[in-house]
Protein backbone atom coordinates (compact mmCIF):
# COMPACT_ATOMS: atom_id res chain seq x y z
CA UNK A 1 0.00 0.00 0.00
CA UNK A 2 1.47 3.39 -1.14
CA UNK A 3 0.93 6.90 0.55
CA UNK A 4 1.67 10.34 0.27
CA UNK A 5 4.39 12.02 2.60
CA UNK A 6 5.20 15.51 3.00
CA UNK A 7 8.94 16.27 4.78
CA UNK A 8 11.30 19.13 4.07
CA UNK A 9 14.66 17.25 2.17
CA UNK A 10 18.05 19.32 3.02
CA UNK A 11 15.82 22.29 3.67
CA UNK A 12 13.47 22.23 0.73
CA UNK A 13 9.93 21.30 1.27
CA UNK A 14 9.10 17.98 -1.12
CA UNK A 15 5.86 15.55 -1.38
CA UNK A 16 6.12 11.96 -2.65
CA UNK A 17 4.39 8.90 -2.62
CA UNK A 18 6.01 6.17 -0.83
CA UNK A 19 5.50 2.39 -0.39
CA UNK A 20 4.60 1.43 2.88
CA UNK A 21 7.66 -1.36 3.11
CA UNK A 22 10.23 0.71 1.85
CA UNK A 23 12.92 1.69 4.40
CA UNK A 24 14.21 5.37 3.92
CA UNK A 25 17.56 4.35 3.05
CA UNK A 26 15.94 2.60 -0.35
CA UNK A 27 13.78 5.88 -0.42
CA UNK A 28 16.82 8.20 -0.50
CA UNK A 29 18.53 6.04 -2.92
CA UNK A 30 16.51 4.83 -5.20
CA UNK A 31 13.58 7.00 -5.17
CA UNK A 32 15.20 10.28 -5.08
CA UNK A 33 18.75 9.04 -6.31
CA UNK A 34 20.54 10.88 -3.43
CA UNK A 35 23.50 7.98 -3.28
CA UNK A 36 25.51 9.81 -1.02
CA UNK A 37 23.95 7.85 2.15
CA UNK A 38 25.40 3.96 1.81
CA UNK A 39 24.98 0.74 2.40
CA UNK A 40 26.57 -1.09 4.63
CA UNK A 41 25.11 -4.08 6.86
CA UNK A 42 21.43 -3.42 6.05
CA UNK A 43 20.82 -3.82 10.28
CA UNK A 44 21.88 -1.22 11.94
CA UNK A 45 25.05 -2.02 13.05
CA UNK A 46 27.63 -0.06 10.89
CA UNK A 47 25.87 3.46 10.88
CA UNK A 48 27.33 3.95 6.74
CA UNK A 49 23.23 4.47 6.00
CA UNK A 50 23.01 7.70 9.11
CA UNK A 51 21.06 10.56 7.94
CA UNK A 52 19.58 12.94 10.14
CA UNK A 53 15.64 12.97 10.76
CA UNK A 54 14.04 15.99 12.88
CA UNK A 55 17.90 16.80 14.03
CA UNK A 56 18.33 13.34 15.11
CA UNK A 57 21.20 10.73 13.78
CA UNK A 58 19.43 7.49 12.71
CA UNK A 59 20.21 4.30 10.31
CA UNK A 60 17.99 4.53 7.25
CA UNK A 61 18.30 1.25 6.79
CA UNK A 62 16.18 0.88 10.06
CA UNK A 63 13.90 3.73 9.52
CA UNK A 64 10.87 3.35 7.50
CA UNK A 65 9.71 5.80 4.45
CA UNK A 66 6.37 6.72 5.78
CA UNK A 67 7.67 7.64 8.82
CA UNK A 68 9.47 10.41 7.41
CA UNK A 69 6.07 12.40 6.87
CA UNK A 70 5.97 15.81 8.41
CA UNK A 71 9.34 15.64 9.31
CA UNK A 72 13.07 16.89 8.45
CA UNK A 73 15.36 15.16 6.65
CA UNK A 74 19.15 16.07 6.23
CA UNK A 75 21.62 13.83 4.01
CA UNK A 76 25.04 14.55 3.09
CA UNK A 77 24.13 16.06 0.08
CA UNK A 78 22.50 18.91 2.43
CA UNK A 79 25.88 20.06 3.71
CA UNK A 80 27.73 21.75 1.38
CA UNK A 81 26.41 25.55 0.32
CA UNK A 82 24.55 25.64 -2.54
CA UNK A 83 28.05 27.34 -4.58
CA UNK A 84 30.04 24.22 -3.53
CA UNK A 85 31.52 25.26 -0.59
CA UNK A 86 32.48 22.34 1.94
CA UNK A 87 30.65 22.64 5.46
CA UNK A 88 33.05 23.02 7.78
CA UNK A 89 32.88 19.53 8.93
CA UNK A 90 33.58 17.97 5.67
CA UNK A 91 36.72 20.23 4.93
CA UNK A 92 37.96 19.15 8.45
CA UNK A 93 37.83 15.63 7.47
CA UNK A 94 39.58 16.76 4.59
CA UNK A 95 41.89 18.49 5.56
CA UNK A 96 42.89 15.89 8.59
CA UNK A 97 43.15 12.59 6.63
CA UNK A 98 39.32 11.37 8.02
CA UNK A 99 38.80 10.19 4.75
CA UNK A 100 40.21 7.36 2.56
CA UNK A 101 37.82 5.28 0.89
CA UNK A 102 34.88 7.34 1.79
CA UNK A 103 32.27 5.02 2.36
CA UNK A 104 31.96 5.25 6.16
CA UNK A 105 32.45 9.28 5.67
CA UNK A 106 28.62 10.52 5.10
CA UNK A 107 27.47 8.79 7.78
CA UNK A 108 30.30 9.94 10.25
CA UNK A 109 30.17 13.08 9.32
CA UNK A 110 26.27 13.41 9.60
CA UNK A 111 26.93 11.71 13.33
CA UNK A 112 29.37 14.12 14.16
CA UNK A 113 26.58 17.17 12.96
CA UNK A 114 23.93 15.51 14.83
CA UNK A 115 25.89 16.02 17.87
CA UNK A 116 27.73 19.31 17.55
CA UNK A 117 23.95 20.76 16.45
CA UNK A 118 22.89 19.79 19.72
CA UNK A 119 25.81 20.02 21.74
CA UNK A 120 28.87 22.71 20.18
CA UNK A 121 30.66 22.11 23.44
CA UNK A 122 30.89 18.07 23.07
CA UNK A 123 33.58 16.39 24.68
CA UNK A 124 36.39 13.86 23.46
CA UNK A 125 34.48 11.18 25.35
CA UNK A 126 30.81 12.59 23.90
CA UNK A 127 32.57 12.34 20.07
CA UNK A 128 33.76 9.07 20.45
CA UNK A 129 29.81 8.18 21.92
CA UNK A 130 28.71 10.01 18.77
CA UNK A 131 30.18 8.12 16.63
CA UNK A 132 30.08 4.61 18.40
CA UNK A 133 27.89 3.45 15.81
CA UNK A 134 29.93 4.16 13.03
CA UNK A 135 32.32 1.45 11.36
CA UNK A 136 35.34 2.67 9.33
CA UNK A 137 37.36 0.21 7.74
CA UNK A 138 40.09 2.33 6.61
CA UNK A 139 41.58 4.75 9.43
CA UNK A 140 41.52 3.25 12.40
CA UNK A 141 39.47 5.99 13.73
CA UNK A 142 41.89 8.58 15.00
CA UNK A 143 42.12 11.15 12.27
CA UNK A 144 38.23 10.86 12.14
CA UNK A 145 38.26 12.09 15.73
CA UNK A 146 40.98 14.60 14.77
CA UNK A 147 38.77 15.78 12.04
CA UNK A 148 35.61 16.43 14.24
CA UNK A 149 37.91 18.07 17.12
CA UNK A 150 39.05 20.54 14.81
CA UNK A 151 35.91 21.76 13.86
CA UNK A 152 34.43 22.11 17.87
CA UNK A 153 35.98 25.41 17.89
CA UNK A 154 34.39 26.56 14.82
CA UNK A 155 31.02 25.07 15.56
CA UNK A 156 30.90 27.56 18.31
CA UNK A 157 31.54 30.53 15.74
CA UNK A 158 28.72 29.52 13.97
CA UNK A 159 28.99 27.52 10.87
CA UNK A 160 28.02 27.76 7.27
CA UNK A 161 25.29 25.47 7.62
CA UNK A 162 22.15 24.74 5.31
CA UNK A 163 19.08 25.64 7.32
CA UNK A 164 17.35 22.36 8.03
CA UNK A 165 15.37 23.06 11.56
CA UNK A 166 12.18 23.49 9.00
CA UNK A 167 10.22 25.97 11.20
CA UNK A 168 8.03 25.66 7.87
CA UNK A 169 7.04 22.24 8.30
CA UNK A 170 3.68 21.17 9.43
CA UNK A 171 2.78 18.33 11.90
CA UNK B 1 12.46 -7.77 2.79
CA UNK B 2 8.64 -8.81 2.89
CA UNK B 3 6.06 -6.70 1.79
CA UNK B 4 3.58 -5.31 4.14
CA UNK B 5 0.62 -3.35 4.57
CA UNK B 6 1.54 -0.06 7.63
CA UNK B 7 -0.96 0.89 9.87
CA UNK B 8 -1.15 3.70 12.42
CA UNK B 9 -3.42 3.77 14.76
CA UNK B 10 -3.79 6.78 17.23
CA UNK B 11 -4.95 5.09 20.39
CA UNK B 12 -4.14 1.73 22.31
CA UNK B 13 -7.92 0.64 21.51
CA UNK B 14 -7.39 1.16 18.07
CA UNK B 15 -4.34 -0.69 17.79
CA UNK B 16 -5.74 -3.49 19.79
CA UNK B 17 -8.78 -3.56 17.41
CA UNK B 18 -6.46 -3.43 13.89
CA UNK B 19 -4.46 -6.78 16.35
CA UNK B 20 -7.30 -8.27 16.56
CA UNK B 21 -9.17 -8.56 13.94
CA UNK B 22 -5.88 -9.45 11.27
CA UNK B 23 -5.95 -12.92 13.49
CA UNK B 24 -2.46 -13.02 14.23
CA UNK B 25 -1.09 -12.13 10.45
CA UNK B 26 -0.04 -8.26 12.24
CA UNK B 27 2.85 -7.64 14.38
CA UNK B 28 3.03 -4.13 16.48
CA UNK B 29 6.53 -2.12 15.84
CA UNK B 30 7.56 0.79 17.91
CA UNK B 31 11.32 2.08 17.00
CA UNK B 32 11.38 -0.84 14.61
CA UNK B 33 15.12 -1.90 15.37
CA UNK B 34 14.17 -5.56 16.54
CA UNK B 35 11.26 -5.66 14.42
CA UNK B 36 12.70 -5.00 11.25
CA UNK B 37 16.00 -6.57 11.58
CA UNK B 38 14.16 -9.71 12.31
CA UNK B 39 11.89 -8.95 8.54
CA UNK B 40 14.79 -8.88 6.97
CA UNK B 41 16.44 -11.98 8.19
CA UNK B 42 13.17 -13.58 7.30
CA UNK B 43 12.00 -14.78 10.95
CA UNK B 44 9.31 -12.80 11.01
CA UNK B 45 6.79 -12.40 8.21
CA UNK B 46 3.70 -10.17 9.09
CA UNK B 47 1.36 -9.05 6.44
CA UNK B 48 0.90 -5.65 8.44
CA UNK B 49 3.00 -3.85 10.85
CA UNK B 50 0.99 -1.81 13.37
CA UNK B 51 2.98 1.14 14.29
CA UNK B 52 3.04 2.41 17.73
CA UNK B 53 4.87 5.17 17.45
CA UNK B 54 1.39 7.66 17.06
CA UNK B 55 -0.17 6.51 19.85
CA UNK B 56 -0.33 9.99 22.16
CA UNK B 57 1.86 8.63 25.15
CA UNK B 58 4.01 10.30 27.23
CA UNK B 59 7.51 10.93 26.14
CA UNK B 60 9.58 12.20 28.89
CA UNK B 61 9.48 9.91 32.87
CA UNK B 62 7.18 11.05 34.96
CA UNK B 63 7.71 11.29 38.64
CA UNK B 64 4.66 11.73 40.96
CA UNK B 65 5.84 13.92 43.54
CA UNK B 66 3.37 12.70 45.61
CA UNK B 67 3.63 8.91 45.86
CA UNK B 68 7.26 9.27 44.65
CA UNK B 69 6.27 6.77 41.99
CA UNK B 70 7.94 7.01 38.52
CA UNK B 71 6.39 6.65 35.22
CA UNK B 72 8.22 5.61 31.86
CA UNK B 73 6.45 5.29 28.79
CA UNK B 74 7.09 1.93 26.78
CA UNK B 75 6.96 3.83 23.69
CA UNK B 76 9.74 6.40 24.76
CA UNK B 77 13.19 5.85 23.30
CA UNK B 78 16.66 4.75 24.75
CA UNK B 79 18.02 8.38 24.19
CA UNK B 80 14.81 10.34 25.74
CA UNK B 81 15.84 8.49 28.77
CA UNK B 82 19.44 8.58 28.15
CA UNK B 83 19.14 12.50 28.12
CA UNK B 84 16.38 12.99 30.98
CA UNK B 85 18.04 14.62 34.57
CA UNK B 86 15.75 13.36 36.30
CA UNK B 87 16.65 9.53 35.22
CA UNK B 88 20.87 10.45 35.54
CA UNK B 89 20.17 12.12 39.06
CA UNK B 90 17.49 10.29 40.40
CA UNK B 91 18.07 6.48 39.35
CA UNK B 92 21.23 6.75 37.69
CA UNK B 93 21.23 3.12 37.64
CA UNK B 94 19.07 3.02 34.76
CA UNK B 95 20.82 5.75 33.31
CA UNK B 96 23.87 3.79 33.12
CA UNK B 97 21.85 0.82 31.26
CA UNK B 98 20.45 2.87 28.70
CA UNK B 99 23.34 4.89 27.70
CA UNK B 100 25.21 2.21 26.80
CA UNK B 101 22.37 0.22 24.20
CA UNK B 102 23.61 -0.01 20.56
CA UNK B 103 24.72 3.37 19.80
CA UNK B 104 23.13 6.85 19.18
CA UNK B 105 21.50 5.97 15.86
CA UNK B 106 19.60 3.04 17.72
CA UNK B 107 19.22 4.67 20.90
CA UNK B 108 17.31 7.24 19.09
CA UNK B 109 14.42 5.41 17.38
CA UNK B 110 14.56 2.04 19.99
CA UNK B 111 11.99 2.21 22.72
CA UNK B 112 12.31 0.53 26.03
CA UNK B 113 9.27 -1.34 25.80
CA UNK B 114 10.30 -2.90 22.56
CA UNK B 115 14.03 -3.96 24.08
CA UNK B 116 11.56 -5.47 27.15
CA UNK B 117 9.40 -7.32 24.91
CA UNK B 118 12.16 -8.56 23.00
CA UNK B 119 12.97 -10.50 25.78
CA UNK B 120 16.51 -11.09 24.92
CA UNK B 121 18.18 -12.62 27.85
CA UNK B 122 20.96 -9.44 27.86
CA UNK B 123 18.57 -6.74 27.86
CA UNK B 124 20.33 -3.93 29.68
CA UNK B 125 16.90 -1.72 30.30
CA UNK B 126 15.37 -4.65 32.18
CA UNK B 127 18.04 -5.01 34.96
CA UNK B 128 17.87 -1.51 36.86
CA UNK B 129 13.88 -2.12 35.78
CA UNK B 130 13.63 -5.41 37.89
CA UNK B 131 16.21 -3.95 40.77
CA UNK B 132 13.85 -0.71 40.76
CA UNK B 133 11.10 -3.17 41.66
CA UNK B 134 9.79 -1.93 38.31
CA UNK B 135 6.06 -3.13 37.23
CA UNK B 136 4.99 -3.91 33.26
CA UNK B 137 1.63 -1.42 32.73
CA UNK B 138 0.09 -3.94 29.89
CA UNK B 139 -3.16 -3.16 28.39
CA UNK B 140 -4.83 -5.49 26.21
CA UNK B 141 -8.85 -6.65 25.13
CA UNK B 142 -9.64 -7.08 28.56
CA UNK B 143 -8.31 -4.06 30.23
CA UNK B 144 -5.31 -2.88 31.91
CA UNK B 145 -2.77 -5.56 34.24
CA UNK B 146 0.22 -4.74 36.21
CA UNK B 147 3.11 -7.42 36.37
CA UNK B 148 6.30 -7.29 38.35
CA UNK B 149 9.39 -7.30 35.67
CA UNK B 150 11.12 -9.60 38.02
CA UNK B 151 8.30 -12.32 36.38
CA UNK B 152 7.58 -10.94 33.14
CA UNK B 153 10.13 -12.58 31.37
CA UNK B 154 9.58 -16.21 30.99
CA UNK B 155 12.26 -17.44 28.75
CA UNK B 156 14.88 -16.44 25.96
CA UNK B 157 12.64 -14.43 23.74
CA UNK B 158 9.27 -14.97 25.75
CA UNK B 159 7.43 -12.30 27.98
CA UNK B 160 4.38 -12.12 30.01
CA UNK B 161 2.54 -10.23 26.42
CA UNK B 162 -0.36 -12.15 25.05
CA UNK B 163 -1.92 -11.72 21.86
CA UNK B 164 -2.87 -8.19 21.28
CA UNK B 165 -1.60 -7.05 24.11
CA UNK B 166 0.62 -3.68 24.33
CA UNK B 167 3.19 -2.98 27.19
CA UNK B 168 2.48 0.88 27.93
CA UNK B 169 4.80 1.93 30.97
CA UNK B 170 6.68 0.93 33.51
CA UNK B 171 6.18 2.33 36.92
CA UNK B 172 8.86 2.39 39.72
CA UNK B 173 7.79 2.61 43.40
CA UNK B 174 9.11 5.31 45.49
CA UNK B 175 12.78 4.98 46.36
CA UNK B 176 13.42 4.49 49.83
CA UNK B 177 15.64 7.51 51.97
CA UNK B 178 19.68 6.64 51.05
CA UNK B 179 19.21 4.21 48.42
CA UNK B 180 21.78 3.98 45.70
CA UNK B 181 22.21 1.85 42.21
CA UNK B 182 24.89 1.14 39.41
CA UNK B 183 24.85 -1.22 36.44
CA UNK B 184 27.70 -2.63 34.75
CA UNK B 185 27.54 -4.13 30.96
CA UNK B 186 30.31 -6.30 30.77
CA UNK B 187 31.96 -7.30 27.20
CA UNK B 188 34.72 -6.81 24.86
CA UNK B 189 34.04 -3.68 23.46
CA UNK B 190 32.93 -0.41 24.52
CA UNK B 191 29.98 -0.23 22.09
CA UNK B 192 27.53 -1.90 19.55
CA UNK B 193 27.26 -4.86 21.20
CA UNK B 194 24.99 -7.33 23.15
CA UNK B 195 26.64 -7.57 26.97
CA UNK B 196 28.71 -10.80 28.05
CA UNK B 197 27.30 -9.71 31.67
CA UNK B 198 25.16 -7.28 33.21
CA UNK B 199 25.06 -6.59 36.60
CA UNK B 200 22.82 -3.74 38.66
CA UNK B 201 22.81 -3.72 42.51
CA UNK B 202 20.34 -1.50 44.29
CA UNK B 203 21.39 -0.78 47.87
CA UNK B 204 19.06 1.42 50.36
CA UNK B 205 21.17 2.11 53.51
CA UNK B 206 19.97 2.97 57.25
CA UNK B 207 20.62 6.19 58.70
CA UNK B 208 24.17 5.26 59.68
CA UNK B 209 25.21 5.56 56.46
CA UNK B 210 26.77 2.19 56.69
CA UNK B 211 23.83 -0.82 57.43
CA UNK B 212 22.12 -2.19 54.60
CA UNK B 213 18.54 -2.28 54.60
CA UNK B 214 17.40 -3.28 51.81
CA UNK B 215 19.68 -5.11 48.37
CA UNK B 216 18.99 -6.04 45.06
CA UNK B 217 21.17 -7.59 43.03
CA UNK B 218 19.63 -8.09 39.55
CA UNK B 219 22.02 -10.39 36.90
CA UNK B 220 21.57 -10.39 32.78
CA UNK B 221 23.07 -12.94 30.69
CA UNK B 222 23.61 -15.54 34.09
CA UNK B 223 20.73 -17.06 33.17
CA UNK B 224 17.95 -17.41 30.67
CA UNK B 225 16.00 -14.66 31.96
CA UNK B 226 17.48 -11.47 33.80
CA UNK B 227 17.10 -12.44 37.76
CA UNK B 228 17.32 -11.48 41.07
CA UNK B 229 20.20 -12.87 43.12
CA UNK B 230 18.00 -13.30 46.29
CA UNK B 231 20.03 -15.28 48.61
CA UNK B 232 23.16 -12.73 48.00
CA UNK B 233 20.40 -9.98 48.30
CA UNK B 234 19.16 -11.41 51.84
CA UNK B 235 22.78 -12.10 52.62
CA UNK B 236 23.68 -8.43 52.47
CA UNK B 237 20.33 -7.03 54.24
CA UNK B 238 21.35 -5.80 58.08
CA UNK B 239 25.02 -5.96 57.09
CA UNK B 240 27.22 -3.22 56.93
CA UNK B 241 28.34 -2.75 53.32
CA UNK B 242 31.86 -3.10 53.24
CA UNK B 243 34.10 -4.89 50.57
CA UNK B 244 34.27 -7.90 52.95
CA UNK B 245 30.33 -8.23 52.39
CA UNK B 246 29.79 -6.98 49.05
CA UNK B 247 32.60 -9.69 47.93
CA UNK B 248 30.76 -12.50 49.66
CA UNK B 249 27.26 -11.36 48.37
CA UNK B 250 29.48 -11.41 45.21
CA UNK B 251 30.37 -15.07 45.32
CA UNK B 252 26.48 -16.18 46.77
CA UNK B 253 25.74 -14.56 43.53
CA UNK B 254 27.95 -15.97 41.13
CA UNK B 255 26.60 -19.49 42.68
CA UNK B 256 22.97 -18.07 42.03
CA UNK B 257 23.73 -17.81 38.38
CA UNK B 258 22.94 -20.04 35.79
CA UNK B 259 26.06 -19.30 32.98
CA UNK B 260 26.49 -20.85 29.87
CA UNK B 261 29.23 -20.96 26.98
CA UNK B 262 28.12 -18.44 24.32
CA UNK B 263 29.44 -16.81 21.13
CA UNK B 264 30.40 -14.17 23.77
CA UNK B 265 31.77 -15.26 26.93
CA UNK B 266 32.33 -18.60 28.44
CA UNK B 267 30.86 -19.75 31.49
CA UNK B 268 33.55 -19.86 34.29
CA UNK B 269 34.43 -16.59 33.15
CA UNK B 270 30.74 -15.31 33.72
CA UNK B 271 30.80 -16.95 36.89
CA UNK B 272 33.87 -15.03 38.06
CA UNK B 273 32.81 -11.67 36.66
CA UNK B 274 29.39 -11.87 38.89
CA UNK B 275 31.67 -11.76 41.84
CA UNK B 276 33.81 -9.24 41.14
CA UNK B 277 31.13 -6.87 39.30
CA UNK B 278 28.60 -7.83 42.31
CA UNK B 279 31.30 -6.21 44.53
CA UNK B 280 32.21 -3.39 42.19
CA UNK B 281 28.40 -1.89 41.36
CA UNK B 282 27.80 -2.51 45.18
CA UNK B 283 30.91 -0.17 45.98
CA UNK B 284 29.62 2.57 43.64
CA UNK B 285 25.76 2.35 44.86
CA UNK B 286 26.69 2.47 48.50
CA UNK B 287 28.59 5.99 47.80
CA UNK B 288 25.38 6.99 45.62
CA UNK B 289 22.82 6.13 48.23
CA UNK B 290 25.59 8.18 50.76
CA UNK B 291 25.39 11.05 48.45
CA UNK B 292 21.74 10.81 47.70
CA UNK B 293 19.99 13.66 49.14
CA UNK B 294 16.97 11.85 50.85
Amino acid sequence: MARDITFTFNGHRMAARVEDYWTLLHFIREELGYTGTKEGCGGGECGACTVIVDGAAVNSCLYLAVELDGRSLVTIEGLAAADGTLHPLQKAFVDHGGIQCGFCSPGMILSAKALFDENPNASDEDIKAAIAGNLCRCTGYVQIIDSIKSVRREVEEGPRVVAWRGDDTER
Amino acid sequence: MHKFTYLVPRSLNEAISMHESRDGRAKYIAGGTDVLVKMKEGKLVPDCLISLKHIIAQDRPFLNTETGELFIGAFMTHRSIERSSLVQHRYPILHDAVRNIGSVQIRNVATIGGNLVNAVPSADGAIPLIALDGKAHIYGPKGYRLVDLARFFLGPGQCDIQGAEILTEIIIPRLAPRTGGAYIKHGRREAMELPMLGVGVLLSIEPDLATCAEARICLGVAAPTPFRAREAEKYLVGKPVTEDTLSEAGRIAAGESRVRDSIRGVAWYRREMVGVLVKRMGLLALERAKGSNE
